[in-house]
């Protein structure tokens, strides 16, 4: 089956953009990562990485490819795999003055070192009073890949951004990437920072400003990707392309849905999620992730406290399956949304719902 | 007593001695003489893949005065905290050093406030060797604005920036990694620096110190990871949580020295060494054996997995600052009626700083929302009702 394959324009790391060619600039997550790295550590020489094979591998996801080549193995450092040992390093070079970027193969990972992260990171600017700030990132890819099984598929995203002393982001398009990234290092605060492994060879156009080395996105304002009025549908990585596409389905039968793309979990957005709320009266919240204690969980409930009066159908939550992610392919495609779940969601919000079995 | 070699009086000392052999005090060497003085360890030291430094130490009659006098002041701290305590005065956690003063005080006296400290919860008299003050001691125990972290941290979350001390933490181990970290940041930054790592024996077995030590080793950094080895993990002996207690040589490919911790001489030669080594030759591990006279914690009487014999005979034959005065008095550095007067003046310095302490207020309500971030960004927090408490941080 022939099937038209399109030249990508690989943009080198560090290129500006090219004056001669007028249309549109595309850019992959993975090429926004790694531009926002090298410019940040360009820019700033207390910048450095640390993770397994970040450096001579490139990366295990190639995102910080050619970055050792360029800053050397001062600091870009292949770390072995102790995530506990290495995380506590990043963080005490940290507290010294220096602004690492630790890199966890996966979110899941993490776990190892979270101690690290909560209680030597996330606390010790509150605990000192003041004294010790910690101007660390934490990233890596986060939620479900393909057929990696349940070790290697949760989403941290709820689990982080319910902490205190953490900032927690989560991009979705390559401007989101480059501009949150960016955000994140130059900010003195611990910052997770969420990616996803599915969304690094996607491509996205961007602007002449979003290639501009001095691009920075603010944290903690959501970006609402499509505007709609009849309801609101939040989403974060991932999910807000199922979002923009279950909001294409809808359009054709009449109803106009506002996707917002959450990119900050922590600070969460509420003043936009609420406007929004407040102008199309239903609300459907999306995620990867476990449902119980979810970030949809704060969203609806943040929603039903703000804005009750606003409400003209229950809120509606759309999550993973509250179940540890399965292997086999019909069972795993069970275990995380479709987008036929957020349209069929989104039409229960208008009174319009057609349940499972009928569709069947 | 170990053997002492006094250096050679300068030629005033000398003509002074006939006169003073008349007054009531005859003083060889006045305290705050800066002549150098030798004095060996009581104790050799033991090595794991290094040669020992020598036991002979470098001092000054000065230098063992102010020995004195800063453990005479720790050791009466750590005491009044005891009391404070069973007043209610301090919650949650305490965690006393008496006992183990040597280890801060020699530690000091080897390295300049630009080499870093980091520690676990016993923090109160690293806090103040690192020029903390008495009254942000007890102003933080209490839970008063003029404590060390303004009330917010507590008891095991002391720290001094400027002075180079990354506190004061809760998670045993955790602070090894950390310290590795800042030794990280000082070779980053070319620095002539090195932190010193404290934790106890009950963290010795910890995994994380092993996957820090790697990276340390690995990288060369100038990490010196200083076991007070005070012999119990909480309520439990080293021989019943570690297979192998020589903690010295658990580094396996990194050196260690094993070193008596109650000895501050010994424990300022081992600092030394140590420093010297680490900037050319990355980590180290220094072993003090030492000892804590009160339990773990308030809440733990310490005698239950210990007989009050031991603890009695350590005080007895061990003493940190007894070893001291013995020392001042055997060289006549100082008299028996001047300690005590350093000792009443102590105790009243301790005493004038818990007043002060407990005048101060507690934080003000709106500081439960304060320092969360360095950069609030305007959002919001809450209270435990969130529609009656909320903030916006800066």
């Amino acid at each position: 089956m022939l099937r038209a394959i399109r030249h990508k324009n690989i943009l080198p790391a560090f290129s500006a953009f090219r004056a001669f060619s007028s249309s549109a600039k595309e850019m992959t997550v993975r090429e926004a990562l790694n531009s926002a790295l090298d410019e940040e550590m360009s820019a700033d020489p207390k910048v450095f990485l640390m993770g397994e094979e970040v450096g001579e591998y490139q990366g295990a996801y190639k995102i910080t490819k050619g970055l050792l080549d360029k800053y050397g193995p001062e600091r870009v450092l292949d770390t072995p795999i102790t995530e506990a040992g290495f995380t506590g390093i990043g963080v005490g070079a940290a507290y010294y003055g220096l602004r690492p970027v630790v890199e966890f193969m996966t979110f899941n990972f993490s776990m190892q070192a979270i101690d690290h992260i909560i209680n030597s990171a996330a606390k010790s600017n509150y605990m000192s009073a003041g004294q010790i700030s910690v101007p660390i990132v934490f990233r890596g890819p986060n939620g479900a890949a393909a057929g990696v099984g349940a070790q290697h598929s949760q989403c941290y995203a709820a689990w982080y951004a319910s902490c205190p002393g953490l900032k927690v982001l989560s991009p979705y398009s390559s401007e989101d990437a480059r501009g949150l990234l960016k955000a994140a290092i130059r900010d003195p605060d611990p910052v997770v920072f969420l990616e996803n492994e599915l969304l690094y060879g996607e491509s996205f156009p961007v602007s002449a400003e979003v290639l501009d080395s001095s691009f920075c996105l603010p944290i903690g304002k959501a970006k609402i990707e499509r505007e709609g009025k009849d309801v609101t549908i939040t989403a974060f990585s991932k999910m807000v392309g199922y979002a923009l596409k279950a909001a294409e389905i809808l359009a054709k039968e009449g109803i106009s849905a506002e996707v917002i793309n959450l990119r900050s979990i922590r600070p969460l957005d509420r003043s936009t999620i609420n406007a929004s709320v407040r102008k199309t009266n239903r609300l459907v919240t999306v995620e990867e992730g476990f449902p119980q204690h979810g970030v949809g969980a704060e969203i609806c409930t943040s929603v039903i406290e703000e804005s009750f009066g606003y409400l003209d159908a229950p809120v509606e939550r759309i999550a993973g399956a509250d179940v540890p992610m399965p292997y086999a392919a019909n069972l795993e495609r069970m275990a995380v949304p479709q987008v036929e779940d957020i349209v069929r969601a989104a039409k229960r919000a208008c009174y319009r719902s057609v349940p499972l079995a009928a569709t069947a | 007593m170990a053997l002492s070699r006094i250096a050679s009086s300068t030629h005033a000392s000398n003509l002074l001695k006939p006169l003073s052999a008349a007054l009531s005090i005859r003083r060889v060497i006045s305290s705050d003489s800066t002549d150098p003085l030798t004095i060996e360890t009581s104790l050799p030291f033991i090595s794991h893949k290094c040669d020992a430094p020598p036991r002979a130490v470098d001092t000054s009659a000065s230098e063992l005065f102010s020995f004195f006098r800063d453990m005479a002041t720790m050791r009466r701290m750590e005491i009044a905290a005891d009391s404070l305590y069973k007043a209610k005065l301090i919650r949650g956690f305490c965690h006393l050093y008496d006992g183990q003063e040597a280890v801060a005080i020699g530690m000091e006296a080897a390295i300049t406030k630009k080499d870093a400290i980091i520690t676990a919860y016993r923090d109160h008299c690293i806090f103040i060797g690192r020029g903390g003050t008495l009254l942000e001691v007890f102003g933080e125990l209490m839970g008063r604005i003029c404590g060390g972290s303004k009330g917010k941290g507590g008891s095991m979350h002391f720290y001094r920036k400027q002075t180079n001390f990354f506190g004061g933490h809760g998670i045993v181990g955790a602070q090894i990694p950390l310290g590795c970290g800042l030794a990280f940041a000082q070779r980053y930054s070319k620095e002539e620096n090195v932190t010193f790592t404290l934790y106890g024996d009950g963290a010795a077995n910890q995994g994380q110190l092993f996957e820090a030590l790697n990276m340390a080793a690995l990288w060369d950094l100038p990490a010196i990871l200083v076991c007070e080895n005070n012999h119990y993990g909480m309520g439990t002996a080293e021989w019943r949580a570690a297979k192998n207690p020589a903690y010295y040589k658990r580094g396996d490919y990194v050196p260690g020295l094993k070193v008596d911790g109650m000895d501050v001489l010994a424990v300022k030669q081992a600092c030394k060494f140590a420093k010297e080594h680490a900037l050319k030759n990355g980590p180290l591990i220094l072993e003090m054996d030492t000892y804590r006279y009160h339990g773990h914690s308030m809440s733990d009487p310490g005698s239950t997995y210990r007989t009050r014999d031991e603890i009695s005979g350590v005080r007895q034959e061990r003493d940190p600052i007894e070893r001291v005065r013995k020392l001042l008095l055997a060289h006549d550095i100082a008299s028996e009626k001047e300690l005590k007067d350093i000792e009443k003046q102590v105790r009243k310095d301790v005493d004038d700083a818990i007043a002060k302490a407990k005048e101060c207020p507690m934080p003000d309500p709106s500081e439960l929302f304060t320092n969360v971030y360095v950069k609030g960004l305007g959002v919001e927090s809450f209270g435990a009702d969130r529609k009656e408490v909320r903030a916006t941080l800066p």
